[in-house]
């Protein structure tokens, strides 16, 4: 398999204090990987980290081989293969449904308004918002502003999309509909990492499990082995607390 | 000419006798006002993008810091520590015969500096002192209404690929003149009002023309409410074409 993302020995501080203390790993192409862990463990400046929205502290990460932290790296061309999703949306307020889809894909890879349309339809059929298309995301529930924001990222057609706790700002109601966009994804052989807290999609989603605590990548495996059989007592900790 | 007597103490006969000259005052002090605003806007926002602006990795982020942030800050301390007339004052007799002299000017010397000098000179530091003293006013709107700006738009904007200057350019801006709206109609309202300083220099704009008139007839009353009504009228005027662009830039605001 093609590896896309080696980590290698990423550190983070933040002022005096170590959020990050030295993280490798690797993910493969069409890999589902979970991050779970504590909130302050430091999974979602991880997350940042690999599409260069935090600075490393030391350490490196390489996206198709690339140092995403590199002086001399493009790190517009290289964002615009990852895409992203975060836990408050982060839908551009000024703009409908249709113009955050197309912004992105117009002004970066030059698709003209027609084509730009073309897609966004297809990726909100996707997602199941095609009859929101004109409407402003004030105007939408949280669970349907997140699917926007997941076909917005996917308007660029990236090769690797990372979700930063794509549930954690929703109603309880709202988290399956996104879910199941992430799963229908996941199944079409996307290259995910996903930070989250829903053990359930994890479990069932997942190729692997990374466990993070104190900045470290505890423990990782498949889910039935994180989840089943847990060989560190942190994460045994961990899990007993949210399952 | 005969005297015109309103309400038995004003006299109206002056007003009318003048009318010329607060008509050209009224006309140089709009004209004055909308290039201080269009030029202090175009200033502010360069000065303002300066203020905030930051780069990855050295050099380029100690060049953004002594380059841009620091020469920004300084201009901006400057201009709104001192007071405005005395800007005006300083550019006037100061500042702008360094550039423009009969003898030896930087920029423009000999009969044409001369010329430009005499009936023009008045004007060039009056607009002069006024965009770069709303300028920095303007630069702070500027900057607060970026900075006001949640930071996860800057985030989704660059992690879609887009550089800093779409991202500025088709999210943060477009966001954060909504909200720069208000403030920036209160400056465009105190410049209008603070225009008024150049008379000092001589330009003849309204103040000027009460000066003038007052000067005249030794009476106050006439000239001075005169002026003050045009100057209320025109704020009023600014006031509504202020409101006017808050209630059609709002939409689909969702904040």
């Amino acid at each position: 398999m093609d590896e896309v993302i080696r980590v290698k020995g990423l550190t983070k501080l933040f002022g005096q204090q170590a959020v990050l203390r030295g993280i490798d790993c690797a993910i493969q192409a069409t890999e589902v990987v979970c991050v779970i862990g504590p909130s302050g463990s430091g999974k979602s400046t991880f997350l940042r980290c690999l599409n260069g929205l935090e600075e490393a502290s030391g350490g490196e990460v390489l996206v198709h081989g690339v140092s995403v932290h590199g002086v001399k790296t493009d790190v517009d061309a290289l964002r615009s293969e990852i895409g992203m999703v975060f836990q408050r949306f982060n839908l551009f307020p000024h703009k409908t449904v249709l113009e955050n889809i197309t912004l992105a894909p117009s002004k970066v890879r030059g698709l003209t308004p027609a084509q730009a349309r073309v897609r966004a339809c297809e990726l909100l059929e996707k997602v199941g918002l095609l009859e929101k298309i004109n409407a402003y995301p004030s105007q939408l529930s949280g669970g349907q502003q997140q699917r926007v924001a997941i076909a917005r990222a996917l308007a660029m057609q990236p090769r690797i999309m990372l979700f930063d706790e794509p549930t954690s700002a929703l109603d309880p109601e709202m988290v399956g509909e996104v879910l199941a966009v992430m799963q229908a994804l996941a199944e079409e052989g996307m290259t995910m990492v996903v930070v989250t807290h829903e053990m359930g999609f994890a479990r069932q989603v997942a190729d692997r499990v990374l466990f993070i605590d104190e900045g470290l990548v505890v423990e990782e495996g498949s889910p039935a082995a994180i989840f089943d059989h847990p060989q560190h007592e942190r994460t045994r900790r961990f899990l007993s607390k949210v399952l | 000419m005969e005297q015109v007597l309103w309400f038995g103490w004003f006299r109206a006969d002056i007003i009318s006798q003048y009318a010329g000259l607060f008509w050209r005052g009224l006309q140089m002090t709009v004209v004055v006002t909308l290039i201080c605003i269009v030029q202090g806007t175009a200033l502010g926002l360069a000065v303002g993008l300066a203020r905030v602006a930051e780069a990855r990795h050295a050099p380029a982020r100690q060049l953004c810091k002594y380059l841009l942030q620091w020469p920004a800050a300084v201009y901006v301390s400057f201009f709104r520590g001192t007071p405005l007339f005395v800007q005006i004052l300083l550019i006037h007799f100061a500042v702008l015969p360094v550039f423009i002299n009969p003898t030896d000017g930087l920029l423009i010397s000999g009969e044409a500096a001369r010329d430009l000098k005499q009936n023009y000179g008045a004007f060039l530091s009056g607009v002069v002192a006024l965009t770069l003293n709303s300028g920095a006013y303007i630069s702070e709107i500027f900057r607060a209404g970026i900075q006001s700006i949640d930071r996860g738009q800057v985030e989704a904007s660059r992690s879609l690929g887009m550089s800093f200057p779409r991202t500025m350019y088709h999210i943060i801006l477009p966001q954060a003149f909504r909200r720069m709206l208000p403030p920036l109609g209160n400056n465009a309202i105190a410049m209008l009002k603070d225009s008024s300083l150049i008379s000092a220099i001589g330009l003849a704009e309204l103040a000027y023309a009460a000066r003038t008139v007052a000067g005249a007839y030794s009476r106050y009353w006439e000239p001075y409410l005169t002026i003050s009504l045009m100057y209320w009228v025109l704020t009023l005027g600014l006031a509504y074409g202020v409101k006017k662009l808050e209630a059609r830039y709002g939409r689909g605001d969702s904040r």
